[in-house]
């Protein structure tokens, strides 16, 4: 990851360009009671919210669940039915205008006129923010080379692939600087290598000062970007919170243990499950202790210290030698599974977090 | 009502008002930048034609087309076998009308597509006046008017149209028309903003155009008419451009018919304008 490498000083120059807006201090975006109905559906049903100066805040949630309602109404394309939100310190409802001026936003379709060419794109969007020729031109370029644009510079948008148009969208985003950016399911329907991609530019322009709200359905992502997470569903938060934080909150972990003679690996797990010291029950989900012979571990879900010190007792005290131990807060994804109680179809594990114990 | 729950910063915790004394939006666009920004928008709707050259298609073919047409299939019947050039000259200020109404049907066609796009939401959350985007896209498409309406004269020449006022009675009749084409353009943005799909657009254009169009003096007489529809041409307002056309092209009355033309085309500016812009504010 290239990331700041090539710090955009003019970005950080601007940056202050909310002072005296009169914004709680460190608060960029601040959401309250917002509701937004489409006919008899609740797409918002009193969603609060904060983002922090500064910082990611992944807003979560299964399809249909308001997010991009949300970002709407947030960036002046909708207007709620009631409550109230300030972006940089502007009302979005009395102040559409000048919050206009503070934000940018990629949405989950490509944001550039698809018959023009990157740089037409980029220099179009320049004048539209009041550049003048000469700062429109050189501002494309430097975008255009930020995100190794150059080369397809002059041809339409329409021939590039999706993780160039993705890219062009967020530069599109970056041109007038915005304090508050807006990305919608930045990722959706990008291959993993383009994802990444993106994921690095939104951790360089968090680098550089921007604020992020991203809102998104893949919990891979909002670990990867997000320092704190809303959860939606139904159009209302139904949780927020650091990472670890929602993490903790769901409770339960997984022991994972690694013997010294992985021969005894199923002698270990009955011995557990005899005992009755694992949980049978975790993240919503039916559980139960399950040995993974090509890993050489034993993954023993527990609920707490306590069963932690048993299931570790139980080991010692029948003589079987332990090489390892780590314990495994929940994927996001099963932490989503738990909080909203709705299959997903996309519980994962490849992101666990691990937390070492004593070996 | 909050359904916030309790994991949340205490920093967090304060709700953020603006303290701005005002309160009010009070960055308003100024009239040099609205310019810039409705240039720089046109720009965009020149290099998509660009882009695609087939889109001057119909600006370009259609004048040829029913020039040829109308003169060849109705010509004779209408002035005699072989007085074909007479009929020229009472044709060509009427298609001028025609060709206006034409071009403004596209526009709500257009429209529709343009605005289903994610480039619309980028200008929608911009700093821009949002009546930019649709000045910008008139400017344009009065430009592709212009040249059909050129190309629609040279042909007439070319059949033996002649001019027997001025130069300036046919530069006043290119511009009434253009005035009105542009009024036109109005009504079918806002129809192309309200309908969902441009099939339908041009479905409901196509039902309105058709008897404007033939129930007008544009193509004969109204002399030639049962009363009834008569009555009809006389309010039809393309009937009002084509007489005012024919007359500064080809000399005759003007003053009524060029006035009821722009009351027209100020009438309907007037009226779609605003609507034309409320929609494009509030479709989502």
């Amino acid at each position: 990851m290239a990331a700041g490498t090539l710090v955009d000083m003019t970005r950080i120059d601007k940056k202050p360009m909310n002072s005296g807006a009169g914004v709680a201090a460190g608060t960029a975006v601040s959401v309250r009671g917002l509701v937004k109905h489409f006919g008899d559906t609740k797409a918002l049903d009193g969603v609060d919210l904060d983002v922090r100066e500064g910082t990611v805040l992944g807003v979560l949630g299964p399809n249909g669940a308001g997010k991009t309602t949300l970002v709407r109404c947030l960036s002046t394309l909708l207007v709620p039915d009631s409550g109230s939100a300030t972006v940089a310190g502007f009302d979005v409802v009395k102040q559409p205008r000048q919050l206009r001026r503070t934000i940018g936003l990629t949405g989950q379709y490509a944001s550039v006129d698809e018959k023009l060419s990157g740089r037409e794109n980029l220099y179009m969007i320049g004048r539209l923010l009041d550049l003048s020729r000469k700062d429109a031109r050189s501002r494309a370029d430097e975008l255009l080379e930020r995100f190794s644009l150059t080369d397809a510079a002059k041809r339409p948008a329409m021939t590039y692939s999706g993780g160039m148009r993705r890219r062009l969208d967020l530069a599109a985003s970056m041109i007038g600087h915005p304090a508050v950016l807006y990305l919608d399911e930045p990722t959706t329907g990008l291959d993993p290598r383009t994802r990444n991609e993106v994921w690095d530019e939104v951790r360089r322009m968090v680098a550089e000062g921007a604020t992020v709200l991203l809102t998104t359905q893949y919990m891979e992502e909002a670990e990867q970007l997000a320092s704190e997470l809303t959860v939606i569903d139904h159009g209302k938060v139904i949780a927020n919170g650091g990472v670890n934080e929602l993490k903790a909150k769901v409770g339960g972990r997984t022991l994972q243990i690694r013997p010294t003679d992985p021969d005894q690996l199923g002698a270990m797990a009955r011995a557990v499950t005899e005992a009755g010291l694992d949980a049978h029950f975790l993240y919503g989900h039916s559980a139960g202790t399950q040995v993974i012979p090509d890993e050489g571990v034993l993954n023993v879900p527990i609920l707490s210290d306590e069963q932690l010190t048993a299931v570790v007792g139980l080991l010692g005290a029948r003589g079987y030698g332990i090489a390892h131990i780590g314990t495994h807060l929940p994927s996001l994804d099963e932490v989503f599974l738990a909080i909203t109680g709705q299959k997903t179809g996309a519980a994962q594990d490849t992101h666990r977090e691990t937390e070492e114990v004593a070996a | 009502m909050s359904t916030t729950t309790t994991v949340e910063a205490p920093a967090q915790q304060t709700p953020s008002r603006p303290r701005r004394t005002t309160g009010s939006d009070d960055v308003r666009i100024g009239m040099r930048a609205n310019l810039r920004h409705i240039g720089a928008l046109a720009r965009r709707n020149m290099l998509q034609i660009k882009a695609d050259p087939e889109s001057m298609f119909d600006a370009v073919l259609m004048p040829i087309i029913f020039i040829l047409l109308f003169v060849y299939v109705f010509g004779g019947a209408m002035f005699g076998s072989g007085n074909q050039e007479a009929y020229v000259n009472y044709l060509v200020p009427g298609l001028m009308a025609m060709m206006g109404l034409n071009i403004a049907m596209a526009v709500g066609t257009g429209v529709n597509d343009d605005f289903k796009k994610g480039v619309m939401d980028r200008f929608r959350t911009m700093p821009i006046a949002r009546s930019s985007v649709l000045i910008a896209k008139m400017v344009v498409e009065v430009g592709r008017m212009l040249v059909a309406t050129t190309i629609l004269l040279i042909m007439g020449f070319i059949l033996g149209l002649s001019i027997s006022t001025s130069v300036w009675g046919l530069l006043a009749a290119v511009g009434l028309s253009l005035a009105f084409g542009a009024s036109l353009m109005w009504i079918f943005i806002l129809l192309g903003l309200t309908m969902k799909t441009a099939q339908a657009v041009q479905g409901v254009a196509m039902l309105v155009l058709m008897p404007l169009q033939f129930g007008s003096s544009i193509f004969a007489k109204p002399t030639t008419m049962p009363g009834w529809l008569q009555s009809f041409t006389d309010y039809n307002p393309l009937s009002n451009l084509a007489d005012a056309a024919r007359g500064l092209m080809t000399g005759g009355p003007v003053a009524h018919s060029a006035l009821m033309t722009l009351a027209w085309s100020v009438g309907i500016t007037l009226v779609m304008a605003p609507l034309a812009v409320a929609k494009f504010r509030k479709r989502t």
